[in-house]
């Protein structure tokens, strides 16, 4: 198994070195691509809140699997996990905020030991729960094997990544073995009723692209995935949300190994559309990282990008008020939401 | 080095219009409707132009194909197959001639 890009001493492990790199995509000679000029042509700028409907929070960096795209540059030699006690401050905060949705998110979430406190808190103050599953954790350890029946209990609504229904591509980007566990762990989550008509239990996929090109219709891919993989493994699931990979951490690593940095940032560029602009998931959502720092989005947090909020950057001095009149942080990266039909958390945006 | 094909090249195809234009425009603007869903899906679209990309061997779409068809949602199995047909036509192209030397064979000989 590879490791994450700090256990490696890699140059990107920086975020600033990260953001100088993106800060150089202007690939196409003269013409302004700077996605603050992108906005102003859309007047987008400054780009600003809506109401806070999705209070995502990154339970930490360690995980059980180590892919090649992952912006959280997350693994299992990742230590960093947030503690009960910014937990408790999450719910505080996500109480107060008025969001509908706290979404569950990682590396692993349920790798961390206080992530079935924080689900049942979370359930009793009556949130909508998502969780963020990587599917593999669900049969990577008999004390997980009861997931299915944990999530069931909780209503909680489950989002897992399969990138293809074809364990060559699975695996190329996600590890060996990772396509034939997944199907294992699709099969408990549907045994226990998640994806199934009538049982209001929503098991959603997400797809991203096995390398750098741009993803699919979500509509296509999804009745795609849907006949591949109930002729093949008998598997259901809700609904399939189509995700652009963004240039940070281990896929930018990627892009700049494979020597296809420029040509996927021009081709983000390129695909700027201003619909797609007007619905990114940072205007609804706010991302709460280990440490309880808040993020316009979860590609910020890992940008180290913190919200332009004085007075309100950690959970613990939440301010509802101060965080609807912030302008959303944006830099270079941000075309990858833009690009084509757009994309977010839930996929698909224009 | 130099080279006749650079895939720089291909980002520079609009500048054909600097020297002509009204065809440029024409040109484009059929180029965008054609690949547009119609009868066909825009995905097949993008599968027979990869095939006649073979066909053509024209680089610059063998690359730009490519990364359509992948952005249509192809995998390598039916990318790899579309290649195949343009190979057994331009196989059978050749072979079928075979008749007509045939033909030509029996006029000569007794």
């Amino acid at each position: 198994m590879t490791k994450s890009l700090l256990a490696r001493h890699s140059a990107l492990s920086d975020t600033q070195r990260q953001l100088q790199i993106l800060s150089q995509a202007i690939p196409f000679g003269n013409e302004p691509h700077a996605f603050t000029t992108k906005l102003r042509e859309s007047s987008l700028f400054p780009l600003t809140p809506t109401q806070i409907e999705i209070f995502q929070v990154n339970v930490g960096k360690m995980c059980n699997q180590v892919c090649k795209h992952c912006h959280v540059d997350a693994g299992p030699d990742r230590k960093e996990i947030m503690t009960r006690q910014t937990m408790q401050q999450c719910i505080d905060a996500a109480n107060r905020s008025g969001a509908h949705t706290v979404d569950i998110t990682g590396g692993a979430p349920e790798m961390n030991p206080d992530f079935r406190w924080f689900v049942e808190e979370l359930s009793a103050s009556g949130k909508k729960i998502l969780v963020r599953c990587n599917l593999t954790i669900i049969v990577s350890n008999p004390k997980y094997h009861d997931l299915p029946e944990f999530f069931k209990a909780h209503n909680v609504e489950v989002v897992s990544s399969l990138p293809y229904f074809s364990a060559a591509r699975t695996d190329s980007q996600r590890g060996e073995g990772v396509f034939e566990r997944s199907i294992r762990a699709l099969k408990m989550l549907n045994a226990v009723g998640y994806g199934m008509p009538g049982t209001g239990l929503t098991l959603n996929l997400v797809y991203n692209p096995s390398g750098a090109f741009l993803p699919a219709d979500q509509a296509g891919l999804e009745h795609e995935f849907k006949q591949k993989l109930r002729k093949g493994w008998e598997i259901e699931f809700n609904n399939l949300f189509a995700i652009t990979n963004l240039p940070v951490s281990r896929f930018l690593d990627y892009l700049i190994e494979s020597g296809n940095y420029e040509g996927y940032m021009d081709k983000l560029i390129g695909a700027y559309n201003p619909a797609a602009a007007a619905n990114v998931m940072c205007r609804n959502t706010v991302s709460v990282s280990w440490d309880g720092y808040l993020y316009d989005c979860d590609f910020n947090q890992m940008l180290d990008l913190k919200v332009d909020a004085p007075g309100s950057q950690h959970v613990s001095e939440w301010n509802t008020e101060t965080l609807s009149q912030r302008s959303i942080v944006v830099n270079q990266h941000c075309f990858g939401c833009t690009a084509g039909a757009g994309s977010s958390c839930g996929g698909s945006v224009a | 080095m130099k080279t006749y094909y650079n895939p720089e090249d291909l980002k520079k195809f609009g500048n054909i219009a600097d020297f002509e234009p009204n065809l440029a425009k024409k040109f484009f603007d059929y180029y965008g409707d054609v690949f547009k869903e119609g009868a066909l899906t825009a995905r097949e679209k993008s599968l027979i132009a990869l095939a006649v990309a073979h066909a053509v061997q024209c680089p610059y779409c063998i690359d730009a194909y490519t990364s359509d068809a992948l952005e249509k949602g192809c995998d390598e199995a039916q990318m790899m197959e579309a290649v195949h047909v343009t190979a057994a036509i331009r196989g059978g192209a050749s072979l079928v001639h075979g008749v007509q030397m045939m033909n030509k064979y029996k006029e000569l000989s007794m």
